[in-house]
């Protein structure tokens, strides 16, 4: 197990790389449903508004 | 029959109900497959003969590499669709797509920097296929500046749009790059006329994981056109339908 986390000594190149990729995928992910509430919000105070 | 459903969803409110049907067909498989193409490429693939575990950095950087193109290429598609019939939901998928091929391509250059140190003994060179590569995220980061700098939305998805068209000339010169110039950047692997030079345990992950990422871009692209023509079309009655109704 604690061979598989050394990467053959490539540890640091392949759990940054990993890394990074998992913040991007997160990021795509979470945004758009982050704007999509946050329009929703707003769109309804100006209906409450009129 | 074609025609008609072209028509139908370039309207703002067929597009929403057909995009909220699909996102669940779209995210969950492209969750899965991203996650194990991910996993297999860590566990199950041996290491190669050359590079030993650092391969292992193509599970991430190949599929994202692949799809800066792919979704570079679809944008440009769409900018035609906009510019041509000035379809509102083409414009729509113009500006969903810029970001989210942006952080695609950021993703393949720091995975490529990142392998190319202990590979290459360098985190960069200014060879040709890097070069090109940093060219399109430039071009993705210029698309979403010119599409933020206007204030008329659709003015500004029309200066978006013929961008993202000019500047489609950069993906076969970034497709080519290997061959056309003598590249520090290795040549294709997979994508060759006879058999791929990679063997199968190391090549379905490679394949997972990159469907995976296509899947993942349908699915985000979706919810980003979604929010885009809701911003567009506040005070329409399918907005407010939407609203009272989510």
């Amino acid at each position: 197990m604690s061979d598989w986390w050394s990467m053959g000594g490539y540890a640091a190149y392949v759990w940054s790389s990993f890394g990074v990729a998992a913040v991007v995928l997160v990021w795509n992910m979470v945004w758009p449903y982050v704007q999509l509430r946050q329009l929703r919000r707003r769109l309804r105070q100006e209906e409450e508004q009129v | 029959m074609l025609m008609r459903w072209f028509h139908q969803l370039g309207s703002p409110p067929y597009f929403q109900m057909l995009a909220r049907r699909l996102s669940p067909w779209l995210a969950v498989p492209a969750v899965l497959l991203t996650a194990w193409g991910f996993y297999a490429g860590l566990v199950h693939a041996p290491p190669d003969y050359q590079q030993g575990d650092a391969f292992r950095i193509i599970y991430v950087h190949v599929p994202a590499a692949w799809l800066s193109l792919f979704v570079y290429t679809a944008m440009a598609v769409a900018a035609v669709i906009a510019l041509v019939w000035r379809m509102k939901v083409a414009e729509a998928f113009v500006i969903a797509a810029a970001p989210i091929g942006a952080s695609f391509t950021f993703l393949a250059l720091v995975t490529g920097s990142i392998w190319g140190k202990p590979m290459w003994g360098t985190w960069w060179v200014w060879d040709a296929r890097l070069t090109s590569e940093l060219i399109l995220l430039f071009l993705y980061l210029g698309v979403m500046a010119l599409e933020n700098a206007i204030e008329e939305p659709r003015s500004a998805a029309r200066a978006a749009s013929l961008l993202a068209i000019v500047g489609v000339v950069n993906v076969p010169i970034i497709h080519y790059s290997v061959e056309w110039w003598n590249t520090l950047h290795q040549g294709p692997t997979v994508t060759r006329f006879d058999a791929p030079a990679i063997e199968w345990s190391m090549l379905l992950p490679l394949l997972v994981s990159a469907l995976g990422f296509t899947l993942l871009f349908a699915w985000l692209v979706l919810v980003r056109m979604r929010v885009i023509l809701l911003r567009r079309e506040a005070g329409s009655r399918w907005v407010r339908e939407w609203l009272q109704n989510p």
